[in-house]
């Protein structure tokens, strides 16, 4: 049966199992929507492409299955820049569709013609520019493949517009013949075996636990691993609920905001088993005083990845949880507790479960909210953040003790992805409660899909941390630039008045008393809800490594007298 | 030092670009770059030539090109017996009188004058770097009108193979694979 392309399109996202799209009609994609009428996927109105980004990576995140997002050419297309890239740099699986002009248009300047897989070209996994209907249904088989499996990451296919009219025989693809694209799996016994001889021999070893494995699934074996070898693990910002937080083996967050004792364990370790993270600028600190003294296993799907910004010794490429799974019974049980002991004193200095014992000063400071929130909600939220020192505090004091329920900006950093991205999560977990703690600046990047989420009645609770300052610029002006403030102070909008006109219920909350109560009526109050948070202004986040700086030169957090 | 890899890719639009690009992005310098067809249609082959700093430098270059999904096969043959050329056209300043000391050149270095016109000739010269550089100094001083260069191509002597350092990646047959995930392979 002949179909037109559109419907093409159509046809192959619900063969893939796609069930919801985010997205922002226009011109160059109109025969696509005029198509998506005729089928049974829900379509999400977005009131900025960029939203749209974010909600399907952050779709992705919670379900681990491939975001979808869909724009017109143009605007629409380079509107989703910023999520791409952010889909980019944290490894998510968002396939991107957008309309362009058509072909014999092409190259013309025509209106709304942008060069969409030009531009995307170095933020995507791959892209592909369609010019005829007959090969839209093998892109897109191509597409969800290769955004899902290896190193996962964003593909956009922009679809000229006489492509999406055109009919054609509707076949759909058996199978994806890509020769040059093959992910690596398991890596050989002889590799293995040398990584099993550096963890037999180490007194003093650390597991390094990025992103990788949630994405690979293998938060299980490797937890039976760690238990078994007894070797204490440290989590990248990405990594934050791979391991239980409350295990007595978890370090918590390493690198520039990260514990100083996970921090101290890797500068004083002898072994490093990186599993799936990337020895980020952001976790190494000076790469020149790096954990000096340690071997490091560098267990990684993507090659480019190792000895990259570290030399390893051992790298293992391929599936992180196949790769464990191998290596688990080739590993005996062993004992480090002098180890574990060292790390326990450095842990006593002073670490982020302290807050339990801060005095209340009277003043509201993001890390209480969030500690509050964290224990009113039994840990048991999904956490969305922007990006700034609130997301670090919500890193620091929201202890993730599972998986996929902390979705935040990594790599890019892009302010504005809380909101959207906690609606992107509401669509994979309409059940759950879903919490986007988000700051006054990038909260107002994206503040328009309060809109969406009351149209969709995404029941998604904003918390704002309000400090009227773009806080971690203040904070890098206030220690790195004699504290001349340049360009951070925002005057804001009243935020409640702001979700009034939205129709979403809004408290403010300006006394430490007033947290809870707002938290319990936030949590009681069906659909989007937002709590305004009237924070101290000039509050810093610590530990810190200034940038530059080793691992270990961190300035620690304040000590302040426990409650008597 | 530089560095000479070969590369097969799908033969497709927009791969040069891609190529090209990703030395861009990941800050390498292309010394030169020749593309052409292969004896299959459906591939296209790459001889490019990094200046790297290190072996790191080159696993790098090997390993970001695999990341490309039209990319099917790397391999670094600097250290390995091969034959590389380097084509030139150099149109030199030529009275008739100067036409002989041309041709002496040319048959010494056994390139050709392949277009005499009454005031210049076009030489064209095949060969290694080396020998092209030579030639050029030598017809320098009778006056270089215009050149071009098509950039080196390089092939391995007999059955060598370049090297191939990226573990894991496409085609070196180093790791294991899930025969399920690669079911699709046939190169």
């Amino acid at each position: 049966m002949k179909l037109s392309g559109a419907e093409i399109l159509w046809e192959c996202l619900i063969r893939e199992g796609v069930e919801v799209v985010f997205g922002y009609p226009g011109g160059a994609i109109m025969p696509v929507y005029d198509a998506m009428l005729n089928y049974p996927i829900h379509h999400v109105l977005v009131r900025h492409e960029q939203g749209a980004a974010h909600m399907a990576d952050g779709y992705s995140r919670a379900s681990g299955k491939v975001g979808v997002a869909m724009a017109t050419s143009g605007p629409g297309a380079t509107n989703l820049v910023t999520g791409i890239s952010t889909a980019m740099m944290d490894s998510s699986p968002v396939v991107f569709i957008t309309g362009q002009v058509a072909a014999h248009l092409i190259g013309g300047d025509a209106f709304q013609e942008t060069d969409v897989t030009g531009i995307t070209l170095p933020i995507t996994k791959h892209n592909y520019l369609v010019t005829r209907a007959d090969e839209i249904a093998q892109v897109v088989r191509e597409a969800f493949y290769i955004a899902r499996t290896g190193r996962p990451g964003p593909v956009l296919i922009d679809i000229c517009k006489n492509a999406q009219i055109e009919k054609t025989e509707f076949v759909y693809p058996e199978e994806v013949r890509l020769p040059g694209y093959r992910p690596p799996i398991r890596a050989p016994r002889e590799a293995l075996q040398r990584a099993v001889k550096l963890i037999e021999n180490a007194k003093r070893p650390v597991i390094l636990l990025g992103h990788g494995a949630i994405i690979s699934g293998a938060e299980q074996v490797i937890q039976h691993f760690a238990i078994k070898t007894q070797i204490p693990v440290a989590m990248t910002l990405l990594g934050l609920g791979a391991f239980p937080a409350s295990h007595p083996l978890s370090l918590g967050m390493m690198g520039m905001h990260g514990e100083a004792h996970c921090n101290l364990a890797i500068q004083n370790a002898d072994l490093l088993l990186a599993f799936g993270m990337r020895f980020d600028d952001r976790v190494t600190g000076n790469l020149k005083t790096y954990a000096p003294n340690a071997k490091k296993i560098h267990v990684e799907i993507d090659p480019s990845e190792v000895h990259k910004n570290v030399r390893v010794d051992v790298p293992l490429i391929g599936d992180l949880k196949a790769i464990v799974s191998d290596l688990l019974p080739m590993v005996d049980e062993y004992d480090h507790d002098e180890w574990l002991q060292q790390i326990a004193e450095w842990k006593a200095e002073g670490d982020a479960r302290s807050i339990m014992n801060w005095p209340n000063d009277g003043k509201l400071h993001t890390a209480h909210v969030i500690h509050d929130l964290w224990e009113m909600t039994q840990g048991g939220a999904i956490v969305t953040t922007d990006v700034g020192q609130h997301q670090m505090w919500a890193a620091q004091y929201y202890f993730m003790d599972k998986p996929k329920r902390w979705i935040t900006s990594g790599g890019a950093g892009a302010m504005g992805f809380g909101l959207p991205s906690a609606i992107g999560a509401w669509f994979a977990h309409k059940n759950e409660e879903i919490w986007a703690v988000v700051g006054d600046g990038g909260f107002q990047m994206t503040a328009a899909e309060l809109s969406t989420a009351v149209q969709e009645g995404a029941n998604v609770k904003v918390a704002i941390m309000n400090n009227s300052f773009l806080g971690m610029v203040r904070q890098w002006q206030e220690f790195f630039f004699e504290k001349r403030y340049s360009a951070v102070y925002l005057h804001n909008p009243d935020f409640v008045k702001l979700a009034d006109a939205h129709g979403v219920p809004a408290r403010r909350v300006t006394k430490p008393e007033e947290v809870r109560p707002a938290i319990t009526w936030a949590r009681q109050t069906p659909g989007p809800v937002v709590l305004e948070f009237v924070v101290e202004q000039e509050d810093a986040v610590y530990p810190m490594v200034p940038a530059g700086a080793s691992l270990h030169e961190m300035l620690r957090r304040p000590i302040r007298q426990p409650q008597s | 030092m530089q560095h000479t890899f070969i590369a097969l890719v799908e033969n497709k639009p927009g791969v040069l670009n891609r190529v090209a690009s990703l030395f861009r992005r990941r800050n390498f310098n292309i010394e030169s770059l020749a593309v052409g067809r292969t004896e299959r249609p459906d591939i296209s082959r790459m001889t490019i030539v990094v200046d790297c700093q290190d072996k790191t430098d080159a696993h790098k270059i090997e390993a970001n090109l695999y990341k490309l999904i039209n990319v099917i096969d790397v391999q670094d043959v600097t250290h390995k017996p091969t034959v590389t050329r380097d084509l030139a056209l150099i149109k030199v300043k030529a009275s008739p009188e100067q036409r002989a000391e041309i041709n002496n050149l040319a048959a010494i270095f056994r390139a050709r004058i392949v277009d005499v016109a009454p005031d210049s000739v076009i030489v064209e010269v095949t060969g290694t770097e080396d020998k092209i550089e030579s030639m050029i100094e030598l017809l320098r001083p009778i006056g270089i009108l215009e050149m071009v260069r098509t950039g080196q191509i390089a092939m391995t002597r007999g059955s060598y193979q370049g090297e191939r350092r990226t573990p894991g990646a496409n085609g070196n047959g180093w790791y294991e694979r899930d025969p399920e995930e690669i079911g699709l392979a046939e190169f």
